[in-house]
C-alpha cells in the first residue's frame, strides 16, 4: 500500500529533479536580437483565381505563366513532375500540346537505337518536360555551385506558397545601408528581404517590362509576369485543385444534410427518454 | 425483467417501467420516415464513396498517354519479321513474300473462323506489310513465327505454343482454340520506311 | 456478457437460425454493438469518440490499402510514386489526402477519447485492462504513424526517420547497434524504407486486433458513465442499438464534416512544406518538427538539457519522452481514489484541467523554435506533467474528500442532474 504511493513519487521526483537542475544550470539569457528577423519581410498579400473553397484556375493566366516559365525560368529550373500531356488541363488542345512538345527548345534525352550512344530526340506529349541540364552537377557548375531547385512542387514546398514566390520575384532590392556586414550578400548572392536568410543565389530573373511578349495582349509588366508564373506554379504543384474544390463542395453539402438527418433520427429515437 | 424491447424493430423503443412512453401516436409515421431517410443517406454516401475506390484501379493518366512509337522498317527483308513493343505488348511487323500473299488471298472467306481478307488487314498499296499484335487471341501468349527459325505452324504464319492455335500468313486464325485473328493495331506509314503505331 | 438483463439474440428467420447454429457471428455482433449490450443511459457526447476512433482506423486501412497499390517503397522512386498518385492515378489525390488527414483525425479523436478516460476515471477498477489495452493501441498508433510519415520520402520523412531512430542511440552501449539494426544501415535508406512500409502495412491490423480485445474487456464490466456510479439495474441502461447507434451516427456525421472540410479545402494545413522536397541526406531542413500529434512528447524530449547524475541529457530526454507515455500503464494503481468521475473530485478536477492546458502548451512549445524562453517554458511544463501523474495524483487521491455521489444513474438523470454529468465548464456553458 505504501509502495503504491511512494514508488511513483520517487520516480516522479527523479524526473522533476533532473528538470530542476536543467533549469538551474542552463543559461537562460535573453534572446539575441536576430538581424535576419529584423530585415526579413512576410510575403505580400496577393489574390489568385484559385484561392478559396470555390476557386478555379484562370487558364489564360496559366498559359501566360507557362510562357514565362518557358522563356525565363526554364533556363535554370526544371518542372520535372509535369508532362507535356498535362498542358491540356490548362487549355491547350491535343494538337497544340503535340506541337509544343515537338518545338520545345530542350530535347528529351534518349539513346541512339543503332549505336547505343546518348543522344536527344524531340519531345512527345507523354514525356515529362525536360530540364536544361543533364544532371545536378551540370546545373551547379553553370550556376556558381548553387542548385536551381525543381519548381513543380515549389508552391507547396515553401512556407507562404504562391504569394511567397511572387514576392520573391518582385522583391529584389538594393542592400539597405544599415544592414550589418555579416548579413550583406557575398559575391554571386543577391539581396532579397523575402528570402529566408536575405541573400539568394538566384539573380533577379524578371528584370524589365516586356521581357516576354504575351499573345493575348496582356501587358507584360514585371508584376504581371510574377503573378502569372506564380499562378502557373500553383497549378504545377496542385493540378487537381479544381476537382478537389468541386468534389469538396458536393461532399460537404451531402454530409451536412446527412448529419442533420442523423441528428433528427437520434432525437427521435431518444424521444421521451430522459438522459 | 423490467425492460421490454423488441430488437428487430428499432422504432419500437424499449419502454422502461416508471417512465413515460411516446405520447404522440401519430408522430410515428413521420418518425419512421426520418430514420429511414437517415439510414438511406448513409447508404447512398457509402456507395458514392466506393466509386473512386474502384475507379482508382483503372489505367492511370500516364499509362493512357503511353507514347506512340515509330518503327524503322527499312531493314526488314522480304520473308522476315521483327518484334517490337507498343503499350507493353509485343507487335509483329512482317514483310510478306509474294508466295505468302498469294496463299493468303487463295483462302476462301467461308473457310475462315474470323473472315477478313489480307487487304482489310493491311494498308492500301502496302499489302506486303502485315502489322499485328503478338498476342494470341485465345489466352494472351506470344505466338511463335516472328523470329528467325521459329515454328510458323501448319499454315505458315504464327503458331501459339501454349494451346496450339495456328495462324496463317495473314495472321488469321485457322486452327486451335483461339476465336479471332491476331489484332491489327492502329498504325500509319509516315514514309516508305517508317511506321507509326498508335 | 455484462448484465443479466441484456437482450438475448433470438433469430426468427430459419436461415438466421441455421447460421446461428453453424457460425454465431450475428449473435456476437448483436451482443457487442447491438441491442444485446446494455449501456448506461446517461452517456454524453464524449462517449462517441471510441466508435469514431474505430471509424478513423477503418478509413485509414481502406485508403492505405489502395495507396499501397500505387506506391513504390524504394528511395529512388518513392517520392515520385506519391506524386504519381497525386497526379495520374484516378482519384489518387483524394485517396492520398484522405489518408494523410485521416491520420491526424485518428489522433484528434483518440486524444479526446484518452482525456475522456482521464476525466471520468474510466481507467479505474474494474476497467484497468480496458485502459492498458488502450495504451497499447496508442503506442502502436504512434509507431504506425511515424513509419507512415517516412514513406513519402520527403525531407521531413527522411530527417524524421533519422531523428527518431536516433532516440535509440541514447541507450548506453547497445544503442548504436540497435539503431543500425532498425535502419538496416547507417542512415535511412532503401532497407529502412522497405521495412517501414512492411510494418506500416502490418501494424494497423495488429491495432484492429487489440481493439477487439479492448472492446471485449470493456464488455465484461460494461461502459463507464459520467457519474462514475456503477449500473445497478435495468432502469440504468438502454440497449446499445438503437440508442447509441443513433447517437454515434450523428457523431460520425459531425466527424466526417470536419474531416471533409480539412481534406478538401486545406489538405496540407497540418502538414509541413518541407515534405514536398525530396529527401536529401546531405541537407537538414532549417526547422524540423514531427507531426502535430507528437509535439507534446517532442517538447518533453527537448526540455532535458543537463547531464544530471551519471545520466547524459540525451538519455534523460529519451527516457522522459517514453516515460511520459509508459507511466499511463501504471495510472490505475497510482490513482487510489475509489471515486471515478472527476465531477465528484473537486481537487483532482482542478489538476485535470491544469494537465490539459499543460499538454496543449507543451504541444505549442514542441513546434516553437528553440530559444531560451521556449526551453524554460517546456521545462516547467514537463515538470508539471510528471508531477501530475507521479506526485500529485497519489497524494490527491488519498487526501481529497469527494462530493456525495448520486445513489444511482437513474436518480442522477431523473433529478435533472444532467449538468453534473457533463464536465465542469462545459456544463455551465450549456445551461
Amino acid at each position: 500500500m505504501l509502495a503504491r504511493i511512494f514508488a511513483p513519487i520517487v520516480v516522479g521526483l527523479g524526473f522533476v529533479t533532473a528538470l530542476v537542475f536543467a533549469i538551474l544550470f542552463t543559461p537562460h539569457d535573453a534572446a539575441q536580437p536576430n538581424v535576419v528577423e529584423e530585415f526579413h519581410k512576410d510575403p505580400k498579400a496577393i489574390h489568385y483565381a484559385s484561392d478559396g473553397p470555390l476557386g478555379k484556375f484562370d487558364r489564360q493566366q496559366l498559359q501566360r505563366g507557362f510562357q514565362v516559365y518557358q522563356e525565363v525560368c526554364s533556363a535554370c529550373h526544371s518542372i520535372r513532375l509535369v508532362h507535356f500531356r498535362d498542358l491540356e488541363e490548362i487549355g491547350f488542345t491535343k494538337p497544340e500540346v503535340k506541337a509544343i512538345a515537338k518545338q520545345y527548345k530542350i530535347e528529351q534525352p534518349s539513346i541512339n537505337p543503332d549505336t547505343g550512344e546518348a543522344t536527344t530526340r524531340k519531345n512527345l506529349p507523354s514525356d515529362p518536360i525536360p530540364w536544361n541540364f543533364a544532371n545536378e552537377i551540370a546545373a551547379r557548375a553553370a550556376n556558381n555551385n548553387a542548385l536551381p531547385p525543381d519548381l513543380s512542387l515549389m508552391v507547396k514546398a515553401r512556407e507562404g506558397g504562391a504569394p511567397y514566390i511572387y514576392s520573391l520575384l518582385t522583391g529584389f532590392a538594393p542592400v539597405p545601408a544599415n544592414l550589418p556586414a555579416s548579413n550583406r550578400p557575398a559575391p554571386n548572392l543577391h539581396y532579397n528581404p523575402y528570402f529566408a536568410n536575405l541573400n539568394i543565389a538566384m539573380p533577379p530573373p524578371l528584370t524589365a517590362d516586356g521581357q516576354v511578349e504575351y499573345s493575348d495582349g496582356t501587358k507584360a509588366t514585371v508584376d504581371q509576369m510574377a503573378r502569372d508564373v506564380s499562378a502557373f506554379l500553383i497549378w504545377t504543384a496542385e493540378p487537381k485543385l479544381e476537382a478537389r474544390h468541386r468534389a469538396g463542395i458536393g461532399v460537404v453539402i451531402f454530409l451536412l444534410i446527412a448529419t442533420v438527418l442523423a441528428y433528427m433520427s437520434y432525437r427521435n429515437i431518444w424521444a421521451g427518454k430522459k438522459h | 425483467m423490467s425492460t421490454i424491447t423488441n430488437a428487430e424493430d428499432p422504432n419500437q423503443r424499449p419502454a422502461v417501467i416508471g417512465e413515460e412512453t411516446d405520447p404522440h401516436g401519430e408522430g410515428v409515421r413521420r418518425r419512421d420516415f426520418i430514420n429511414i431517410a437517415a439510414v438511406s443517406f448513409a447508404g447512398v454516401g457509402a456507395v458514392a464513396t466506393v466509386i473512386p475506390l474502384i475507379n482508382q484501379m483503372n489505367p492511370s493518366a500516364d499509362v493512357l498517354a503511353l507514347a506512340q512509337i515509330e518503327v524503322d522498317i527499312s531493314k526488314i527483308a522480304t520473308g522476315s519479321a521483327i518484334k517490337t513493343v507498343w503499350r507493353k505488348q509485343p507487335v509483329f511487323i512482317r514483310n510478306l513474300t509474294a508466295k505468302e500473299i498469294a496463299e493468303a488471298d487463295a483462302v476462301p472467306l467461308s473457310a475462315l473462323r474470323d473472315p477478313q481478307t489480307l487487304e482489310e488487314r493491311t494498308k492500301p498499296g502496302k499489302k506486303n506489310w502485315l502489322i499485328t499484335l503478338g498476342v494470341c487471341t485465345h489466352l494472351g501468349c506470344v505466338p511463335l513465327g516472328a523470329g528467325a527459325g521459329e515454328n510458323k505452324g501448319p499454315y505458315g504464319g504464327y503458331f501459339c505454343p501454349c494451346h496450339g492455335s495456328q495462324y496463317d500468313t495473314a495472321a488469321r486464325i485457322r486452327g486451335g482454340p483461339a476465336p479471332k485473328n491476331l489484332v491489327v493495331p492502329e498504325y500509319a506509314f509516315k514514309s516508305d520506311t517508317t511506321v507509326q503505331i498508335g | 456478457m455484462s448484465f443479466p438483463w441484456a437482450e438475448h439474440y433470438a433469430p426468427k428467420h430459419p436461415v438466421m437460425r441455421w447460421l446461428d447454429e453453424k457460425l454465431p457471428l450475428p449473435r456476437l455482433v448483436y451482443s457487442a454493438v447491438g441491442p444485446g449490450y446494455p449501456v448506461p443511459r446517461n452517456l454524453n457526447y464524449f462517449w462517441n469518440f471510441g466508435i469514431l476512433a474505430g471509424l478513423a482506423l477503418g478509413i485509414q486501412i481502406v485508403s492505405g490499402i489502395i495507396l499501397a497499390m500505387h506506391y513504390a517503397a524504394n528511395g529512388t522512386v518513392a517520392f515520385d510514386s506519391v506524386e504519381h498518385i497525386m497526379r495520374d492515378v484516378n482519384s489518387g489525390w483524394l485517396i492520398r489526402y484522405a489518408h494523410m488527414n485521416g491520420a491526424s483525425f485518428f489522433f484528434i479523436v483518440v486524444y479526446i477519447h484518452i482525456f475522456r478516460g482521464l476525466y471520468y476515471g474510466s481507467y479505474k477498477a474494474p476497467r484497468e485492462m480496458v485502459w492498458l489495452l488502450g495504451v497499447v493501441i496508442f503506442l502502436l498508433m504512434m509507431a504506425t504513424a511515424f513509419m507512415g510519415y517516412v514513406l513519402p520520402w520527403g525531407q521531413m520523412s527522411f530527417w524524421g526517420a533519422q531523428v527518431i531512430t536516433g532516440f535509440f542511440s541514447a541507450i548506453p552501449v547497445v544503442g548504436e547497434p540497435i539503431r543500425e539494426w532498425l535502419l538496416g544501415g547507417f542512415a535511412p535508406d532503401n532497407a529502412a524504407l522497405n521495412r517501414f512500409f512492411s510494418l506500416h502495412y502490418l501494424l494497423p491490423f495488429v491495432i484492429a486486433g487489440v481493439i477487439v480485445l479492448h472492446i471485449w474487456s470493456l464488455h465484461i464490466p460494461g461502459s463507464n458513465n459520467p457519474t462514475g456510479v456503477d449500473v445497478q439495474g435495468p432502469q440504468d441502461t438502454v440497449p446499445f442499438h438503437p440508442y447509441y447507434t443513433a447517437k454515434d451516427g450523428f457523431g460520425a456525421g459531425v466527424f466526417l464534416v470536419c474531416y471533409a472540410l480539412l481534406t478538401f479545402f486545406a489538405p496540407n494545413y497540418l502538414g509541413h512544406p518541407d515534405n514536398y522536397i525530396p529527401a536529401n541526406p546531405l541537407s537538414t531542413p532549417a526547422h524540423i518538427v514531427p507531426e502535430w500529434y507528437f509535439l507534446p512528447f517532442y517538447a518533453i524530449l527537448k526540455s532535458f538539457t543537463f547531464n544530471f547524475l551519471w545520466i547524459p541529457a540525451k538519455l534523460w530526454g529519451v527516457m522522459a519522452m517514453f516515460g511520459s507515455i509508459l507511466l499511463l500503464f501504471f495510472l490505475p494503481w497510482i490513482d487510489g481514489s475509489p471515486v471515478r468521475s472527476a465531477n465528484y473530485r473537486p481537487l483532482y478536477q482542478k489538476f485535470f484541467w491544469i494537465l490539459l492546458v499543460d499538454v496543449l502548451i507543451l504541444g505549442y512549445l514542441g513546434q516553437a523554435e528553440v530559444t531560451p524562453m521556449v526551453v524554460l517554458a517546456s521545462q516547467i511544463c514537463a515538470i508539471y506533467y510528471f508531477s501530475h501523474f507521479l506526485i500529485i495524483l497519489p497524494i490527491v487521491s488519498r487526501i481529497e474528500r469527494p462530493l456525495p455521489l448520486p445513489n444511482s444513474i437513474t436518480e442522477s438523470v431523473l433529478h435533472g442532474e444532467a449538468a453534473e454529468a457533463a464536465p465542469i465548464g462545459l456544463a455551465a456553458a450549456s445551461h
